[in-house]
């Protein structure tokens, strides 16, 4: 997959370098700012409380 | 396609998959363990400033007729002398998923700070800042500072224990004793135990030992050190 998405990125190699990185923030930031926060109430190591309810 | 270079092309697709999920999974750590903290962090911020600004600005109140808690908002500092200079936390009023987000929380239904009963509160472990990661280390006679508008309330650890996450008993006016009628002043904490866990709960059960009306230049003895030092 990675090779693949190598092949297609256009350009010279500084070009396909900074494309790379560009990529990567954009996952990442995805991951954090989207994914992470919607999957992390599912999980149960931050409940704190005793009511039962979560916390 | 020759069948080898068949199986390693998935070979190699199921090795990229696994690091890409290695790579996740650690990345969703580092969320969990530092990212959740700059939230937290950025709003007890905020939560201090707008508390003090609150209590300079606002009247004293009327002790009997006291301010009610807003949900979300800050109410108090609680103050870990024990624990360091610089240990201590906004709370804010509910245990709500976001309430928890930005500091300690206080139960709604619980006592209000200083009152006859019990104040419940919860905090994070581990994570948004982990402001009871430490709690563990309190032993009984560690003080514990509440600080509000008017008064520093010093509470006195009495014990620490670990129970159920369904032991609501914990925050009874009286703990343990459903529908009895509190005498004593008394504090409770909770968070997860172990750490990185939520199998059980940790308890800290404290006393009111001393209030002290708060007067510019006067801190409980307990923050002195703290303080001044």
């Amino acid at each position: 997959m990675y090779v693949w998405i190598w092949r297609h990125l256009p350009g010279p190699l500084v070009v396909r370098l900074l494309q790379t990185l560009l990529l990567l923030t954009a996952v990442v930031a995805l991951l954090m700012l989207v994914v992470f926060p919607w999957i992390e109430p599912q999980l149960p190591w931050n409940d704190v409380t005793v009511t039962g309810g979560s916390g | 396609m020759t069948t080898a270079e068949r199986v390693r092309w998935y070979a190699r697709g199921i090795g990229q998959a696994l690091i890409t999920l290695g790579v996740v999974v650690l990345l969703f750590c580092g969320y969990e363990l530092w990212v959740t903290g700059l939230y937290t962090e950025r709003q007890q911020h905020d939560l201090g400033r707008g508390l003090d600004r609150t209590w300079a600005q606002a009247p004293a109140p009327d002790p009997r007729h006291p301010l009610p808690y807003q949900v979300g908002k800050g109410i108090a500092r609680i103050w870990f002398p024990t624990l360091g200079k610089d240990v201590h936390y906004v709370v804010v009023q509910g245990v709500g998923r976001e309430d928890l987000k930005k500091g300690p929380g206080h139960y709604p239904t619980s006592a209000r700070i200083g009152a006859v009963g019990n104040v419940v509160i919860s905090g994070h472990r581990t994570t948004y800042l982990a402001p009871f990661n430490r709690v563990d280390e309190l032993r009984p006679g560690d003080a514990i500072v509440l600080e509000t508008q008017t008064f520093w309330y010093t509470y006195t650890v009495t014990a620490e224990t670990i129970v159920k996450p369904t032991a609501v008993e914990v925050t009874y006016p009286v703990p343990g004793h459903l529908g009895e009628r509190p005498t004593k002043r008394l504090l409770t904490l909770t968070t997860c135990n172990p750490k990185y866990s939520a199998q059980n709960r940790l308890i800290v059960h404290a006393v009111l030992s001393t209030p002290l009306a708060k007067q510019p230049g006067v801190v409980p003895p307990a923050l002195a050190r703290v303080v001044t030092g």
